[in-house]
């Protein structure tokens, strides 16, 4: 007879198969049973956090930094309640979570029991998918299955609901079957055709540009280097999303920056103008297109995507190529070699116009600022940081904000998987947890939460996760003492009337490190400032740096609202000419 | 009023809004329609009517019918989001006005009149497969099977005729001839 397993060893066993190493979560009455199962796991450590939603965003970083899933385990009621944010990110984003709840017994379900709540029906517009177990038998085929969806076609979040009588129940257990197919979910037969007739809008094309985003991320490291090839081989400017920063080299000098609402007057421009877009791997989001009638208006726009329905659902397509991002980029770049070797040259000539205008637009110095000698500019901290982190290996997360778009702008990323953000939910309190499951995943490397002061109270709790593991991360908080992007739309759009964006009564981040048992640096002066940063670098334990920076100081270039897409606020000279009217008020 | 060129997606101008009859072959596991008629709320699209019960005992298989409304792009997305549903094995998109597509409802009427107003309404509603499942000397009860806005006009009909209570499944769908929709 085989051997039965309970419930929570299978979770274990399952786990063990799927190669986890870590678990980010919380105990509580529902998962004692899979907390009970723990110590016989010696190769899976369980990372204890301080609230659910900082397990959430910890297995995004884990899985953001490394692209593999990250493993969340919560209990019932609230501990499923609070992780449902992180689940949400996480499906905006596509990253790939495992998270497996614990549930009152079955008997129970239904009886409005202790810390029971209807997890699966809460997350299941949240998720890609999820299941309450019902019977212990299903349980290990769930448990893999759980895995496949996370990781397959375009990844996201899935919920495991475990209720307490199935984790001790016991049957038999079986390893993943490499056989099942999700009902055909799995999309990457785009067909030679298709690549032709990009190779053909390629070619025709007097003014292209690649529009890259978080695709070529999760698709692995191998679509970053096909991209670079390609690029170098047709010599189109290239610009990314917020989510695929990295892919591209950003101080490469075919690449324009980061587009959108604060991407760069090239970039934006260039996508206003062009007569061939090739998006790879984005998704249209409306922080990029701005207005849709008025948005690319005279090219022809290809698609690439692993999600059939992200294709025509906001930005009408000419040619959708519906696959893998590294198997489509492979193939295009193949047929460019074979049809014409001389392509590289011929395109050049042919796009050297463009390259002039885009050189023209570049003069602008788009994500230029007026620096000052007295007190710390926002953007001078974040280009300090890089030119002083460039020569290692660094991660960076960030929360949301000003300070993000900042980083986005002025970090440059040289490799795919070192820059964790939340972009499609916009999480504050997301750069602290993050940062934490980066480190996990990379002990040695340095790790640093650009962060901002309002952002980072949201999860602030983490530190204390932070140093119970000895994590060395680096908060650095660009600390102006209000909600820096709230304020600035209020500036813009509400007559300065800065309704509850200042934070009255801040901690005093210094003696909060140190209360949390980690180092506390701060910097008031800009002369003052390389110093510090390089004594954080070398601190080998979590620092909070509480970089007091001009309140006052606002995120350029701006698309600001009731405006088209080419005509961009640059700075504070522009705006007294470009006040937002009517309508354009009304418009998140 | 200066017209908005906002930077962010304004209302455009709507297209031309159709009605589709959208199939969905589901495997019949707990809570699955909920995640499609979640799908349909979550994501603002419309359902004018819903049918949906288990037709493959064998293969555990549900046929979930629905008539939606909504612009090419919009019916576009809903059976895209619909095919990324775990659970969806396929999903058949029919236009109202396809001439090769069968569509029916169902409904019970319950008249409670004398019985030459009853013979009136089962007059009434001859056209559309009239059968008497039940009837008392003040009463009866009437299947009719017809398209949607038939049965519209055959309750509004039969109001003089002592309608009491009319209930009605939502359409199903059928293809016409030896094709089957795969």
């Amino acid at each position: 007879m085989p051997k039965l397993f309970s419930g929570a060893e299978i979770v274990f066993k399952c786990l063990e198969d799927q190669k986890v190493e870590h678990i980010f979560g919380y105990p509580g009455g529902a998962v004692l049973p899979i907390y009970d199962e723990l110590k016989n796991h010696p190769t899976i450590k369980h990372i204890l956090v301080r609230h659910e939603q900082g397990a959430g965003h910890a297995a995004e970083g884990y899985a953001r930094s490394t692209g593999k899933p990250g493993v969340v385990l919560v209990t019932s009621g609230p501990g499923a309640t609070n992780v449902v944010t992180a689940l949400t990110d996480a499906y905006m984003d596509s990253v790939p979570l495992v998270c497996i709840s614990g549930q009152v017994p079955t008997h129970l379900i239904g009886t409005d029991a202790f810390q029971e709540c209807d997890t699966t029906g809460i997350t299941r517009p949240c998720t890609k998918h999820n299941w309450l177990v019902k019977d212990i038998n299903d349980l290990p085929r769930i448990m893999h299955e759980a895995f496949e969806v996370a990781t397959t076609g375009r990844p996201g979040p899935v919920l495991v609901d475990i209720p307490k009588d199935i984790q001790f129940a016991k049957a038999k257990y079986f390893k993943p079957k490499k056989e099942k197919k999700l009902n055909g979910k799995v999309l990457n037969k785009f067909n030679q055709k298709e690549i032709d007739q990009l190779v053909d809008l390629m070619k025709k094309a007097s003014k292209p540009v690649f529009y890259t985003g978080g695709g070529v991320i999760n698709s692995g490291p191998k679509a970053s280097e096909l991209l670079r090839e390609l690029v170098a081989l047709t010599g189109f400017p290239i610009t990314s999303t917020l989510q695929g920063l990295g892919a591209y080299p950003g101080d490469d000098n075919q690449f324009l920056g980061m587009l959108g609402m604060h991407g760069t007057y090239e970039a934006n421009n260039a996508m206003h103008d062009c007569d061939l877009l090739i998006n790879i791997g984005a998704r249209f989001d409306d922080r990029i297109t701005g207005k849709i009638d008025e948005f690319s208006p005279k090219s022809k726009k290809v698609h690439i995507d692993i999600d059939p329905s992200s294709i025509n659902k906001i930005v009408k397509v000419d040619l959708a190529i519906v696959g893998d991002v590294s198997d489509v980029i492979k193939s295009t770049t193949k047929t460019l070699k074979k049809k014409n070797l001389n392509l590289e040259k011929s395109n050049k000539q042919k796009i050297s116009k463009w390259w002039q205008q885009i050189q023209k637009w570049r003069t602008k110095q788009s994500l230029n600022f007026i620096n000052s000698d007295k007190i710390i500019k926002p953007q001078h901290a974040v280009q300090r940081l890089y030119e002083l982190t460039k020569n290692q290996d660094t991660y960076i997360t960030t929360e949301v904000g000003q300070h993000q778009m900042w980083a986005a702008q002025h970090y440059k990323f040289n490799k795919p998987n070192r820059w964790m953000t939340s972009g499609g939910l916009g999480t504050m309190g997301y750069g602290l947890p993050a940062a934490i499951g980066v480190q996990v995943a990379h002990p040695k490397k340095l790790v640093v939460d650009i962060a901002g002061e309002a952002s980072i109270l949201m999860t602030m709790q983490e530190i204390s996760t932070a140093v119970q593991y000895n994590l060395p991360v680096k908060i650095f908080i660009l600390n102006n003492q209000y909600m820096g992007m709230v304020r600035q739309w209020q500036e813009l759009l509400h007559e300065k009337n800065y309704s509850e964006s200042y934070s009255e009564a801040l901690p005093d981040f210094v003696k909060l490190a140190e209360a949390y048992g980690c180092v506390g640096i701060r910097a008031e002066k800009p002369d003052e400032l390389d110093e510090k940063i390089e004594e954080m670098i070398s601190i080998d334990r979590p620092v909070i740096f509480d970089c007091h920076v001009d309140q006052a100081e606002n995120c350029y270039p701006m698309i600001p609202s009731g405006k088209p897409h080419n005509q961009m606020l640059l700075g504070p000279k522009d705006q007294e000419e470009n006040r937002i009217t009517g309508k354009g008020k009304s418009l998140v | 009023m200066v017209k908005s060129k906002s930077a962010y997606s304004t209302p455009s101008k709507l297209g031309k809004i159709d009605t589709h009859i959208i199939v969905v072959w589901v495997d019949n596991e707990a809570s699955v329609l909920s995640r499609v008629v979640g799908l349909f709320s979550g994501r603002g699209y419309n359902i004018e009517s819903l049918a949906v019960a288990e037709v493959d005992q064998k293969n555990n298989l549900s046929r979930i019918t629905i008539v939606t409304t909504g612009t090419p792009q919009v019916i576009e997305q809903i059976v895209l989001q619909l095919k990324k549903l775990v659970p969806v094995h396929k999903v058949g998109n029919f236009k109202r006005e396809d001439k090769k597509i069968i569509f029916k409802e169902m409904a019970l009427l319950k008249i409670v009149a004398n019985s030459s107003k009853i013979k009136k309404a089962l007059n009434a509603c001859k056209k559309y497969n009239p059968v008497i499942l039940d009837k008392t000397n003040k009463s009866a009860v009437i299947q009719i099977t017809a398209l949607r806005r038939e049965v519209d006009s055959v309750t509004k009909n039969l109001k003089p005729f002592g309608l009491v209570s009319a209930s009605r499944t939502g359409a199903v769908a059928m293809t016409r001839g030896a094709e089957i929709f795969n």
